[in-house]
């Protein structure tokens, strides 16, 4: 199958981009690795497609202590995750990318595009949600932010009005005492996950103050869970066997799973428990760790909880 | 071709089928290109049928398989996920570009045969593309590092082992071209490797031509 026929717009700036987008019914091509399939199986069938492949200088990534991560529009997976300053700021960004795809889909994927897709079995949104990022659009109208936590209204489905583009976005620094994790299973490493689990646990003189998951393929799209009250004020150095066991458990009874064609529901069940656990108490020690082995200078806001 | 005739052509084209066609110039192993298709063609189908390179085998279509990896200024990319019109101005390698002028194979190619890479052979020029990117950047890779390389390539005949055993022998071609010891700086150290995880490999497995 091949896509449908369509309009196709190669700007070369963004307010051209933006001035092409108005009043059609199209969408925006960067990385193009999941809208390309989706036109090939014409899942999508936009009149007019606007290529912003061709727009000089879209492509960079700058990193500080102060504001955090910003990566445009067209940096892509591989060069964002191998950007020493941005693993630097935020090293749950780069281990996050490392499970995205296979490194030839990285190196033409965007992570900006991974992130308006709105896919709930994407690893950056549910990564973006986690660590309070946003999103920042331009169109013929102007500029504004979003708030990951406003950004994802639905699976495939983001808050960006039809005519906007995604020129950037902006994951805040990581601080002392926070610790983040993620891990996923899947049956071939750089396949969609069956379940993918990312947590951000605050400690405080060794002891968990918050913890805050979010999920991937599991639960509801775009929502952070919080464990603080089942693994609060347990000490990151306590016996790990009954702290697994409750985050375990807590995380059977709060996160739904459903079944398709690659898992059933209970063995996504299965894999959220086990996960679950095991990425929240990597947070907790990375959390611990942190205060050992960060440098004072990285303390930022991480924006609000 | 002058501007206004490809202006007319692109607009008689428009008459003809009612769709939006485009210009795309770029440069295909070393040749280059200017090609007039639908604006919705898909990169793979623009480099197989407009411009003859079949050694971009199509597979799944949906970027999944990894057959039809093309070489996009060096990088590995699918190209049944990139529009043709956005390969302007790029440069691109098939599996045809890898073989030297003088009909040399590329050190993965030559792998490919020495270890028995291929059966049907429907995947290997996609696994020959993204290993030849791959070398470039780890030319001493580990049997680990050599399996994540080839992660992204779905094979339905083997079972991969004489795949990664390929990829490997063709470091050490590649070492041997550029005349330095072929098993490595560990010259030692490598060939005891290499007894475990490429000689042992590359004889037929277990198959009949063992026992004849």
């Amino acid at each position: 199958m091949k896509p449908s026929p369509l309009k196709y717009h190669r700007p070369r700036s963004i307010e051209e981009a933006c001035e092409v987008l108005a009043g059609v019914d199209g969408k925006v091509l960067a990385g193009g690795q999941s809208l390309i399939p989706m036109l090939s199986m014409r899942l999508a069938a936009p009149g007019t497609l606007v290529d912003i492949t061709g727009i000089d200088r879209l492509d960079s990534i700058t990193a500080s202590a102060e504001s955090g991560v910003t990566f445009q529009a067209l940096a892509t997976h591989a060069s964002l995750a191998s950007n020493p300053g941005a693993n630097d700021v935020q090293p749950l960004l780069g281990r996050t990318l490392q499970l995205v795809a296979h490194a030839t889909i990285r190196n033409r994927g965007t992570t900006v595009g991974s992130i308006v897709h709105a896919d709930p079995s994407a690893e950056v949104p549910a990564v973006l949600v986690l660590l309070d990022g946003s999103v920042t659009v331009q169109s013929v109208r102007g500029r504004r932010d979003i708030a990951a936590r406003d950004l994802f209204l639905g699976p495939l489905e983001s808050s960006l009005e039809p005519d906007e583009i995604a020129i950037s976005a902006t994951v805040p620094a990581a601080r002392r005492g926070v610790g983040t994790a993620i891990d996923e299973i899947a049956r071939r490493h750089g396949d969609y996950a069956l379940v993918g689990v990312a947590a951000r646990v605050e400690v405080e003189d060794g002891v968990v103050t918050n913890a805050r998951v979010t999920y991937v393929s599991a639960g509801e799209f775009g929502e952070v869970i919080d464990y603080t009250d089942v693994i609060g004020g347990a000490s990151v150095s306590d016996d790990r066997d009954p702290l697994w066991n409750v985050l375990s458990e807590a995380a059977r009874k709060r996160v739904e799973t459903e079944a398709d064609i690659h898992a059933t529901a209970r063995y996504r069940s299965q894999l959220v428990a086990a996960l679950t656990a095991r990425v929240v108490m990597a947070a907790a020690r990375d959390g611990a760790l942190s205060l050992a082995t960060r440098p004072s200078t990285l303390r930022v806001d991480a924006g609000e909880k | 071709m002058t501007n206004r005739d490809v202006e007319t052509q692109l607009s008689d084209l428009m008459a003809e089928t009612g769709e939006q066609h485009v210009v795309v110039s770029f440069t295909l192993n070393g040749t280059k290109q200017t090609i007039i298709v639908p604006a919705r063609t898909i990169a793979s189908d623009a480099i197989r049928h407009n411009l003859r390179q079949t050694g971009t085998h199509v597979g799944c279509e949906h970027g999944v398989c990894g057959a039809c990896t093309i070489l996009l200024d060096g990088k590995p990319v699918r190209a049944c996920l990139m529009l043709a019109a956005s390969l302007e101005g790029q440069s691109v390698t098939t599996v045809e570009g890898l073989v030297e002028p003088d009909g040399t194979l590329h050190p993965v190619q030559q792998a490919f045969m020495d270890c028995h890479g291929l059966q049907c052979g429907f995947c290997t020029p996609g696994f020959v593309t993204t290993i030849a990117a791959f070398l470039e950047e780890n030319d001493a890779p580990t049997q680990e590092e050599a399996t994540e390389a080839i992660a992204g390539n779905i094979c339905r005949c083997t079972g991969y082992q004489n795949i990664k055993a390929s990829v490997l022998r063709a470091a050490e071609i590649k070492r041997e071209r550029a005349g330095e010891f072929p098993l490595g700086k560990d010259d030692e150290s490598s060939r005891a490797a290499l007894e475990g995880k490429v000689r042992g490999k590359t004889n037929p497995v277990g198959g009949r031509a063992g026992r004849a």
